[in-house]
């Protein structure tokens, strides 16, 4: 089967520190990859480079056959230009630990205006697919209500119901659960857990839940210091981590 | 059109104007900072009657015009006794203007003490005035200092307005010449080029002043 | 004249003209301001460049010399203004400067947070900027482009040094019939602290207008 994404000796530098470090990895069509690990191991930059919020130093990362960060123009490799890479951004969509909702629309806005926007759908339909699918995250009593007014775990829901409605083929959660009090987290990951088992949208999930990670991946992959020190099956790899690094890891998480 | 031999004829003249302009900002400034000390002391007095009395004067002054201020100064304060020359009517003019606009600085800034220093000075048994010097003061002044740098920019590029009243600073003085010549580009464009001279780079020295204030915190 | 009588004589014969010129002043320092602040942060370094000098020449002098030298030196090239679209120029640009400075630093100032997540949504800059920055840039510029408002009325008194026959140019003649100085100018100066009250009540009014239940 051919990866859906892939990145290939992918690089990220910031400053003195190399986040990413020569980065081989795949993610096949429909998947749900699980990605776990220490803060600044670099799980986070992974994800923002497929969602163009940052550009790789080296390395080629491929979005559904197609160079992301490269285009051909007249037989030679170029830089993407901002063209090329809305035409990728199509396919892929992310939800941020930190929501980053739209304070000044309401919950029903914020959802609907992307596809109007960039969709170009109309009014009534965005409508429409928006009410669907604040349905479906459980907030339908919610739709004319202003973010400010919501509970984290409502605004992660809206955030999340605003990434799907654009049907991404790549969902990409960014620890999204990380800012909320403890007690709002369940109802997130339910939300994901029942996108999980529904669709065949590919996800990537950077979390510290482990429970859940271990409950929807498919495959799990531990970043530490800038690469993949142990990837694999979630049974496998959280009942029999092989490198100590995991092993030191995944104790303080076994309470 | 521009004449360059006229331009330097006149440079020499208006040169020695801008020594009237330079001291009228800063006594101005100087008298501002003195006034917007004690308004923002009064305003946090807890007597009602000063604190609100000092209040409104300070909304009533900064709420009209400086122009006007200073015609006030000039043609009104006479009626009472109080006939001031132009420099010294000005500089009261621009002074308590902005006094008004340096007393909200201060206000803020001496706000931004955490009330904790406060406490402290009283628990190490420091007078009101002692605590005021020692303490509060010297937290107060470094971070509202390129505010205040600001200010005294801006009573620079204000000086004109006291030709107004008959002050002969570089304005004025490009004016007369103006006037006599019928040619007033050259004289025009030298002022606005000597206040661009010299306000353009102290604000550049301003907020390079404040990144290196801000990086000490 | 009686201290009413020369209130009534004073807005009789000025307040037109004083309104008129912080009207439209007001609309050219704002559309300056939004340009020119936009304009500071392009991505193509001529239009940054170009704006820069905009905003710093027009900051960086005096008001009373810009407004002397657009109505007294640009007849010497050929260029003959009206008092009052001199005085509308001169205030217009000058303040243009001071609010491309506010709208810049609101824009900013939005978390960057809100860029990324339109970035993931896949819309346009320009898209971005129209419907979810500006937006919110817009609230934060609020109180101090009321400021400026302010700041703005009380330099019009400027246009009464270009013969213009405004509140302050109409006090100094009153003045000069009647010889009532202490009245003329206190009413003089009641009468702007009276014009700017519903200027700083009105910009309250929209700030709490747009943040309605944002907050």
């Amino acid at each position: 089967m051919t990866p859906i994404v892939s990145y290939q000796n992918v690089t990220k530098t910031y400053g003195d520190l190399e986040v990413l470090k020569d980065i081989d990895f795949n993610i096949y069509p429909g998947e749900k990859v699980a990605l776990i690990g220490p803060s600044g191991s670099g799980k986070t930059t992974l994800a923002r480079l497929l969602m163009t919020l940052e550009e790789p130093d080296s390395g080629i990362i491929e979005v559904e056959n197609k160079n992301l960060w490269q285009e051909e123009v007249g037989g030679e490799l170029v830089k993407a230009k901002e063209k090329h890479l809305r035409e990728m951004r199509k396919s892929i969509g992310m939800v941020f630990q930190h929501f980053y909702l739209f304070p000044h629309m309401t919950v029903l806005k914020n959802v609907m205006e992307a596809p109007m926007t960039v969709l170009g759908l109309s009014k009534k339909k965005a409508r429409q697919q928006a009410e669907e699918m604040l349905e479906k995250v459980g907030l339908s009593d919610k739709l004319d209500v202003y973010p400010a007014q919501l509970s984290g775990g409502q605004k992660q829901r809206v955030a999340i119901a605003r990434a799907l409605v654009m049907k991404p083929n790549i969902m990409l959660f960014d620890e999204p659960t990380s800012a909320l009090d403890p007690e709002l987290v369940g109802e997130v990951l339910d939300v994901i857990k029942e996108i999980a088992f529904e669709s065949d949208m590919t996800m990537l999930l950077i979390t510290h839940e482990m429970d859940f990670a271990k409950e929807i991946a498919d495959r799990v992959a531990f970043f530490n210091e800038g690469i993949i020190a142990e990837q694999g099956d979630p049974e496998e790899l959280f009942n029999n981590p092989k490198t100590p690094r995991l092993q030191s890891f995944l104790s303080r998480f076994n309470s | 059109m521009w004449n360059w031999d006229y331009a330097f004829s006149i440079l020499p003249q208006i040169l020695s104007a801008l020594k009237i302009t330079i001291s009228a900002t800063f006594v101005g400034f100087i008298l501002a900072l003195f006034l917007g000390l004690i308004f923002s002391v009064l305003v946090r007095s807890d007597i009602k009657i000063v604190s609100l009395a000092v209040r409104g004067i300070i909304q009533f002054i900064r709420n009209t015009p400086l122009l006007v201020q200073l015609y006030f100064i000039f043609y009104v304060f006479p009626k009472i006794g109080i006939s001031l020359k132009p420099f010294t009517a000005g500089v009261l003019g621009v002074g308590i203007h902005y006094s008004t606009y340096l007393s909200e600085v201060f206000r803020s800034g001496i706000e931004a003490v955490p009330a904790g220093q406060w406490e402290v000075a009283k628990a190490l048994n420091f007078s009101h005035i002692q605590a005021w010097i020692k303490i509060i003061l010297p937290q107060v002044i470094p971070p509202i200092i390129p505010v205040i740098g600001n200010y005294l920019i801006t009573m620079f590029k204000e000086t004109p307005l006291l030709s107004a009243i008959t002050l002969v600073e570089i304005l004025q003085t490009a004016k007369i010449l103006g006037a006599g010549s019928f040619r007033y580009l050259e004289g025009f464009t030298i002022v606005g080029i000597i206040f661009f001279l010299l306000s353009y780079p102290s604000s550049q020295l301003i907020k390079k002043l404040e990144v290196r204030l801000g990086a000490k915190n | 004249m009686t201290t009413y009588e020369i209130f009534i004589s004073l807005i009789k014969a000025g307040l037109k003209v004083t309104i008129q010129v912080t009207f439209f002043a007001a609309i050219l320092a704002l559309v300056l301001g939004f340009i020119s602040g936009l304009a500071r942060m392009s991505r193509y370094r001529t239009i940054r460049f170009i704006s820069g000098v905009y905003i710093e020449v027009f900051r960086g002098t005096s008001l009373l010399v810009q407004l002397f030298w657009i109505y007294f030196a640009l007849p010497m090239m050929g260029i003959r203004l009206s008092a009052l679209t001199a005085g509308v120029l001169a205030i217009g640009l000058n303040y243009g400067a001071y609010c491309s400075e506010v709208v810049r630093s609101a824009i900013q100032n939005v978390p960057v947070g809100q860029t990324e997540a339109c970035i993931a949504l896949n819309m346009t800059k320009t898209q971005r900027m129209v419907k979810v920055i500006i937006p919110q840039a817009f609230v934060m510029m609020l109180p101090n482009l009321g400021n400026q408002l302010i700041e703005l009325l009380k330099s019009t008194s400027l246009v009464s040094m270009i013969t213009l026959t405004d509140l302050t140019y109409q006090a100094n003649i009153l003045n000069a019939t009647t010889f009532e100085t202490t009245k003329v100018y206190t009413m003089l100066l009641v009468i702007y602290f009276i014009i700017g009250l519903p200027l700083s009540k009105g910009v309250k009014l929209l700030e709490a207008k747009v943040s309605e239940g944002r907050v």
